[in-house]
């Protein structure tokens, strides 16, 4: 299954772990304009609770959706403002 | 025991107008300490120099940046060395003292397995692209973590101002940290 969102950016960490994927995922939801999506790919299992952890403990940001499939772990972050 | 409410002297008793200027008082006092508390701000301690003890601070700092918080990392002692641009690209790993290691205290205790235990430790980080601690210090600083490294400590290891990496804050001591640590939401010695 694909993301229906209006991808602006994807960002592709694939290969990094801890704490690389959400500090690339700050850095580029920096660069975006509000309302846009970012995409996040990972093959860190951990960025599953790391990047909803973020997301929620974050001023403007919303995690749309995560999913998973053949090992690589795709996160849909909107900057809200 | 009477069950009757007591005389209120209608005197005493305070005025709609009285209450309303007192709830509007105390709604600009409470905004002012919830404004105060917008900025989430951590302070960390960072004691140690081994290769395993230099991660922990630099992943929790970069973090908590990438959360928004405002973080300060005041290095001292053995942990001045991850400041240290040289030194900090040859921290090792102890051989000796944790008994999770694959190699016996006794067998880890033989002159050089230091340097065996840091080139295992350093192949399974490149293995795994674990990013290196040069490479937290570089995010971090750019994600606008405060590292500060303690004066007293330069002094005592004969550092120079030079050895450490662009960015990092010099001429501190345990008031400033202390300052920081007061401040701070969230407190770590590590």
């Amino acid at each position: 299954m694909s993301a229906e969102f209006n991808i602006a950016e994807t960002l592709d960490v694939k290969g990094a772990s801890c704490p690389m994927p959400v500090v690339k995922t700050k850095s580029a939801i920096d660069d975006l304009d509000a309302d846009e999506v970012l995409e996040v790919l990972a093959t860190d299992s951990g960025s599953m609770s790391d990047i909803d952890g973020w997301a929620s403990g974050t001023d403007g940001v919303e995690l749309l959706e995560q999913e998973e499939g053949d090992g690589v772990y795709k996160h849909y972050v909107r900057k809200t403002e | 025991m009477s069950t009757d409410t007591p005389d209120a002297s209608a005197d005493d008793a305070p005025s709609r107008a009285d209450l309303a200027a007192r709830v509007e008082e105390l709604e600009t006092a409470l905004s002012e300490v919830e404004s105060d508390d917008d900025d989430m701000k951590m302070s960390i301690i960072a004691t140690k120099g081994t290769l395993d003890m230099a991660y922990p601070p630099l992943i929790l700092a970069s973090t908590a940046a990438a959360f928004g918080y405002e973080v300060t990392v005041f290095h001292t002692f053995w942990g001045l060395d991850i400041l240290h641009e040289e030194n900090s690209k040859n921290l090792k790993l102890s051989s000796v003292g944790n008994p999770n290691m694959p190699v016996p205290n006794v067998v880890g205790a033989i002159p050089g397995m230091d340097r065996v235990t840091t080139k295992m430790m350093e192949r399974r980080i490149d293995d795994n692209d674990t990013a290196t601690i040069e490479e937290l210090i570089e995010t971090s600083l750019d994600m606008g973590v405060e590292f500060q490294a303690c004066q007293m400590t330069i002094e005592l290891m004969d550092y120079d101002e030079d050895n450490f990496y662009d960015g990092v804050t010099t001429g501190v001591g345990a008031a400033t940290a202390l300052q920081d640590m007061a401040e701070a939401d969230i407190q770590l010695l590590i």
